[in-house]
């Protein structure tokens, strides 16, 4: 039987209305308590299973978003908790894990890309076309200058070192991989992640 | 990962999350879970209240995972080599290791060389010309005329492996211990006497631990050290047993899976190093033939992965003919770690740098090194979903950063990335478990997902390649990228194709007239890769992810049968969905289980039974004498790993860079002697005389790493960065808790409060008091948390013998009170 958490609270309220409180005399409380009890805050909200985002305990989470608020109408993620289905954690989660909410909607996530130029003070707001169009430029000038095709010996070896990659272990594997095969097709050796550091 | 590979085969944590509750004894040593890994860490609690484990701690501060502990022994930082070195020679000298185990799933008799030799702090082979070992063709075994390893199986041959490690530890008696790491002697035989109580079979201990370990010059080989006692105990293969690396972040697991690292490819292999000029000379290297009679040795499987993934990155342009795109890789030279990227970038060697969610500022060692290097970029490129250091490097933060931005000519670019609630896909934790997570709501702004921004740049390039051609455009516009939409690969289609395909339809072993697999069909295992061409995997290991039965990562069935937390339907464990690795070693030879309390894997009469997947073949009977370590060419673990690590077979401790006293065990060698030290660092080393005091970093329960002073809950709970130290030497220093203290190392200064504690005392080295103190390294000038100097200007720019992973956790330092800082110029 799905039940939300809301008509629990009115069933148990009412119950209540008809058993001990009523019984002591205090009639009508019980619709008094059901009539106050507030909508549950997370009635409205779609739940998402998610992983916590830090350690690699890899703590099971509940993701509660709603567009309740919000002035854009786009959805918000408004509470996260651990998810009790996760064998691992049990719905456990640390400080970090427990206040993560505030990691999601972090005043300082970015919002836009940003453009310095050399020598400058300050980030501008750029387009995603022009930094991807420059960055591609940037990238392919500096590989067709100090592409190596063969080495001193004149072994192949179509190595690409002037320019690196760090990747970001808290990317999901299907980036990671993707990563991987975009940055090796251009012969990119010096790719490295937080594994080692 | 670097010293699990060469002792059991495979580099990961070999037990679960969940599978700590077996324990009898728990060890944490290089970590501390209750504040690292907290919900981790509630296993041991699970332990301690429900198997009667006891826990033991070994850190130089008594952490929170101390205060719960049964037993804790304080040590210096950076001499757990010394320490572990010290336990082997307790359960050698007394009996108490596990000798039928010992001897059937370890290489103990099998005979080494005869030049093999460890003298004055130097195994042999050293060349001091070119601080390496030039000559390492004695650390192997003895051979006979079949190419199998020669044994004495009496373990009476002084030559044997387990004689030459146990005269290797001779020399680190308690006395030596206490000398070496401050432990003082009681405490060590106390710590020794309840980790030999797991050397029966009927007890297990399980060692957790993190970046305690892996972030020191001798880091692989602390954790060889370990890998070795849990040999000595048997406790390697069973419930509650296991090394048990606790891993940083999310998916470092999964992004190390998939090689973004610069000499991997996905899966464990290698990419070739430019001797190898040739697919036949790369794989000539890679033939993995059994060295002891009858044995598995997987990895003669190779060049099925190899192929296979080579058909997932190339597609139809990896062909026979074309030796399967060979070429389209690149050959290495030398490793390009994140030291090597710094040194290149601070050499003006590197012009452009992307910076995928890896904020370097703060996470290299030696900061004033990579400003400088960052400075001499062309272009850097910055993808991430917070504000970070390495991002704003060039933006004046006071004294915090002191940069000129007018004087730095780098180009940057910051673009907006999703995070976790924002996206879906995998992500593969500390225990190899491959769990889904799917997608709350859009990303801030105009964020945009690390697919599609890798997706993007690719297609330029692809396009620009095509149009204007360019150096080498073959492997660019030649990769497989055979997704419905080009632009937005699709989290499923990426994950299927790292599972892998049947290409074309394949007959089936038993009878070649059916099909097994029609082509086109996902592959249900990595048994059934090919090295013809006809079937793809990006990631071998990933195999069985994503079949025809649907995505097995998305699977959330918690149920636990056997009750021993193996939750075999919950999610996917690599490989093969196993949750114990080499889990074969949980039976005796015969097939028997060791104990009935630690029952787990067994054979019963005509196939491997048990509640997890066996480690091993499903009906291959004891009487083969099939190694349980099947990855490895002996069958066996090794306490000697011939060739495998680049500083020795047999672990040696060393002093930090940064030494705080002369190498007792041999003056003369101080410190590792392999360690790579750039020419541009040669004078980065601090000394005792100017820097008497030992210093660690370390992490807090209330941040992760660099991200939560971008958190206001974290940020106020921990807003700013402080100096842990002990009365003694708050005492000494006229210092009171809350007064600003100057911390300086030979790499430069920072300021920061003080925190006067009683979980640092000063311990007693070399017959001297040695005071040690702590630096949280969550603080940096960018975040909702108070600007600080970044821990990092502090740390040496040097790392691991084997894995290069930097020293952030045993450097030297002096103290002194001073003054606030000046508010910097930029709010």
């Amino acid at each position: 039987m799905a039940v939300t958490r809301r008509q629990f609270m009115k069933v148990s309220a009412a119950g209540l209305a008809a058993s001990s409180v009523g019984a002591l005399g205090f009639m009508g409380a019980g619709e008094g308590l059901a009539a106050g009890v507030r909508p549950f805050r997370l009635e409205k909200a779609t739940e998402t299973r998610n992983t916590c985002p830090y350690c690699a305990v890899a703590c099971g989470v509940l993701i509660y978003s709603s567009t309740d608020g919000t002035k854009d109408g786009k959805a918000k993620v408004v509470h996260i908790e651990g998810d009790s289905d996760n064998p691992i954690n049990r719905g456990t989660l640390c400080a970090r894990g427990a206040a993560s909410l505030g990691f999601a909607n972090s005043p300082n996530r970015l919002q836009y890309p940003m453009h310095r130029k050399p020598g400058s003070d300050k980030f501008e707001r750029v387009t995603w076309d022009f930094a991807m169009e420059r960055i591609s430029r940037l990238a392919k000038e500096d590989r067709d200058k100090n592409f190596i095709a063969r080495n001193r010996d004149g072994a192949t070896v179509n190595r690409w070192t002037s320019t690196g990659f760090l990747a970001g272990s808290s990317c999901s594997n299907e980036a990671g991989y993707l990563t991987y095969k975009a940055m090796r097709s251009m012969g990119i050796l010096a790719l490295e992640n937080q594994a080692r550091i | 990962m670097a010293s699990l590979a060469p002792t059991f085969g495979r580099g990961a944590m070999t037990n679960s999350w969940n599978d700590i509750k077996n324990a009898d004894v728990v060890l944490i040593m290089g970590g501390n879970a209750a504040e690292a890994h907290p919900c981790g860490f509630k296993w041991v609690t699970e332990a301690k209240a429900n198997n009667g484990a006891k826990l033991i701690v070994v850190d130089p501060r008594f952490t929170r995972s101390a205060a719960v502990s049964d037993l804790y022994a304080p040590i210096r930082p950076g001499t757990d080599i010394a320490f572990l070195s010290g336990v082997m020679r307790y359960l050698l000298g007394n009996g108490k290791i596990h000798q039928e185990y010992v001897k059937a799933y370890t290489n103990a008799s099998y005979i080494v060389k005869e030049g093999f030799k460890f003298e004055d702090g130097l195994f042999a082979g050293y060349d001091e010309s070119k601080k390496n070992y030039v000559d390492r063709s004695t650390w192997d075994y003895e051979f006979d005329e079949q190419g199998m390893a020669k044994v004495d199986e009496t373990l009476q041959n002084p030559r044997c492996a387990l004689n030459l490690l146990k005269a290797h530890v001779e020399r680190y008696t308690p006395e030596m211990v206490e000398r070496i790491c401050g432990t003082p002697k009681d405490k060590f035989r106390k710590v020794c006497e309840l980790i030999a109580t797991t050397a029966n079979g009927e007890r297990s201990m399980t060692s957790l631990y993190a970046l305690g370990w892996t972030q020191h010059t001798t880091g692989a080989q602390n954790i060889r050290s370990m890998a070795m006692i849990q040999l000595l105990l048997g406790n390697m293969g069973i419930p509650g047993g296991g090394v048990n690396a606790l891993r940083g972040h999310s998916n470092v697991q999964g992004i190390t899976d998939l090689a973004l690292l610069s000499t991997s490819t996905p899966g464990y292999l290698v990419l070739p190093s430019e001797r190898e000029t040739t697919f036949a000379d790369y794989m000539k290297a890679r033939a993995f033939k059994p060295i002891r009679p009858g044995q598995t040795s997987f990895w003669q499987n190779y060049g099925k992965f190899f192929v296979s993934q080579q058909k997932a990155l190339f597609g139809t342009a990896a062909t026979k003919d074309n030796d399967w795109a060979y070429h389209y890789l690149p050959k290495f030279d030398t490793a390009y770690d994140v030291l090597k990227i710094i040194d290149m970038m601070a050499g003006g060697q590197m012009n452009g740098l992307f910076c995928q969610g890896l904020n370097v500022m703060m996470a290299g060692p030696n900061k004033t090194k990579i400003h400088q290097g960052l400075s001499k970029l062309k272009w850097l490129v910055v993808i991430d979903p917070l504000q970070t250091e390495t991002a704003r490097f060039w933006e004046n933060h006071g004294e915090f950063n002191d940069a000129d931005p007018k004087a730095i000519q780098t180009e940057v670019f910051q673009l907006p990335a999703t995070a976790y609630a924002e996206d879906e896909g995998s992500y593969t934790n500390s225990s190899r478990v491959i769990q889904w997570h799917w997608k709350a709501v859009d990303g801030p702004g105009e964020s945009r997902g690390d697919i599609e921004v890798i997706a993007d740049l690719h297609s330029r390039l692809r396009a620009l390649y095509k149009k204007d051609g360019g150096a080498f455009p073959d492997p660019i516009i030649n990769t497989s990228w055979a997704y419905a939409e080009p632009a937005h690969p699709e989290p499923v289609e990426l994950l299927k194709e790292l599972n892998g395909y049947a290409l074309e339809d394949l007959p089936d072993p038993a009878d070649p007239t059916k099909v097994m697999l029609k082509a086109g069909q996902l592959l249900p295992g990595f048994g059934v890769m090919r090295d013809d061409g006809k079937t793809s995997g990006g990631c071998w290991i990933y195999t069985g992810v994503y079949t025809e039965a649907g995505n097995m990562a998305m699977r959330r069935d918690a149920s636990d049968p056997t009750g021993l937390g193996i939750h075999p339907n919950w999610g996917f464990s690599w490989p093969a969905n196993r949750r114990i690795l080499y889990n074969r070693a949980s039976a005796d030879p015969s097939g028997k289980a060791w104990s009935e309390r630690k029952k787990y894997i067994t054979w019963n009469g005509s196939r491997w039974v048990g509640g997890d997947v066996p480690d091993y073949a499903p009906t291959v009977a004891p009487d083969k004498a099939v190694g349980p370590f099947i990855m490895n060419q002996e069958g066996t673990a090794r306490l000697f790993s011939r060739t495998a690590m680049t500083d020795g077979p047999f672990p040696e401790h060393y002093e930090p860079m940064d030494a705080y006293i002369a190498n007792p065990l041999h003056p003369k060698v101080t410190t590792n002697p392999v360690v790579r030290v750039f020419a541009a660092d040669a004078k980065s080393f601090g000394t005792p005389d100017k820097f008497p005091i030992v210093a660690t970093s370390y992490r807090l329960a209330e941040h992760f790493h660099y991200w939560t002073k971008n958190v206001h809950d974290n940020a106020v709970v921990q807003p700013e960065m402080f100096v842990e130290m002990g009365e003694r030497l708050a005492r000494a220093k006229g210092i009171r808790n809350g007064d600003w203290v100057e911390v300086s190392s030979q790499r430069g200064m920072i300021k920061a409060k003080a925190s006067v504690s009683k979980r640092f005392r000063p311990i007693m080295v070399d017959g001297k008091p040695c005071d040690v103190i702590g630096l949280p390294i969550h603080f940096g000038f960018v975040g909702l948390a108070r600007k600080s100097y970044p821990v990092n200007t502090l740390t040496p720019p040097v790392g691991d013998a084997s894995t290069n992973t930097p020293e952030f956790k045993a450097f030297l330092v002096d103290v002194k009170k001073t003054t606030p800082p000046a508010q910097p110029a930029v709010a």
